[in-house]
């Protein structure tokens, strides 16, 4: 593998492990993005929003990844 | 002038995230030089470094041609994604899910490989070694100047959060030359559980800003919200741990 390749995915590593934590966080903002934009929702909601989803989404990435762990 | 209010989460966060990166890249970068001396590995140290002086060179002045609401919405969401990373691995560690992070082990393994090239009398191994240096340095690297950016461009901290990394680099030089052995009792699931609780404080807090968010509280709402990741962290560490019994029962 050339050491381009390899830059490029660890870049991309970086950021992407777990494909349900990224996909969870990015529609996270989405429906974030949407309220504030688009239905001109308070900021304090916008902000709730964004951090309960946060919170919310790594909980349960890390007890999905665990209940996986035990089934194997 | 910058606060020390201000900068402080900025470059504590900078220094903890590079302290762990430089630590695993010093450990790849001295099984290098056990190995096959430090020639190559100070080779390929340098030419990793000088690829991450280039590239921060050559991408650091176009921080300042991106609106400040857009530059604060992308690296607000590459924070999310990177620190969440960080702190869900984190918890699965603690939680006895995943196996710890062993620096021994990973030098034991480098320098392993190193010495099966040797012992294939392979032509290039001095070629080889210091690419092993080179690549361990720039992977290691790249994240050292991803998050000296993400913490310090969206509020012009980006000289302070760089001291930040240039002090975890000075520190784990200056304890790798007095111990001359990979830095295993570094704490590193401890260190990356704090620091995903910081990056990922900061990636609520950038995104929030880029989405127009006035946060109450201003900079202080970062330290609110890495206290709720923190219990939020700890309690999760406490579910994902309960023993298997429990859960099929």
């Amino acid at each position: 593998m050339s050491i381009l390749t390899l830059i490029l995915r660890e870049l991309v590593g970086m950021f992407i492990d777990d494909e349900f934590l990224a996909i969870a966080i990015l529609a996270v903002v989405a429906v974030a993005a949407v309220i504030s934009i688009w239905l001109a929702a308070p900021q304090i909601l916008v902000g709730g929003v964004l951090l309960i989803g946060c919170v919310a989404v790594v909980m349960a990435s890390a007890l999905r990844a665990s209940r996986k762990d035990r089934k194997i | 002038m910058i606060s020390w209010a201000t900068a402080a989460p900025a470059v504590t966060a900078a220094f903890l995230a590079s302290l762990v990166e430089v630590v695993e890249a010093f450990t790849i970068v001295l099984a290098v030089a056990t190995v096959r001396g430090w020639r190559p590995a100070l080779t390929g140290t340098g030419a990793g470094l000088a690829l991450l002086v280039v590239l921060v060179l050559a991408l650091g002045p176009l921080l300042d041609q991106v609106p400040l609401h857009a530059l604060q919405l992308v690296i607000g969401v590459l924070l999310l994604l990177f620190g969440l990373r960080w702190l869900r691995k984190a918890i699965l560690r603690s939680a006895g899910v995943l196996a710890l992070h062993d620096e021994a082990k990973a030098f034991a393994a480098e320098e392993k490989s190193l010495q099966e090239a040797e012992r294939r009398q392979d032509a290039h191994l001095d070629w080889i070694a210091g690419i092993t240096a080179f690549k361990a340095v720039v992977l290691e690297g790249l994240e050292v100047v991803f998050i000296v950016v993400a913490v310090g461009a969206g509020r012009g901290l980006l000289v302070p959060a760089a001291i930040g990394a240039l002090a975890a680099c000075v520190l784990v030089l200056l304890i790798g030359v007095l111990v001359h052995k990979p830095l295993a009792r570094v704490p590193e699931n401890t260190l990356k559980f704090g620091v995903g609780i910081m990056l990922s404080a900061f990636g609520v807090f950038w995104t929030g800003e880029g989405l127009g968010v006035d946060w109450p509280g201003r900079d202080l709402a970062i330290l609110a919200f890495a206290v709720i990741f923190l219990l939020v962290g700890l309690v999760t560490v406490k579910l994902a741990a309960r023993p298997a019994v429990e859960t099929r029962a």
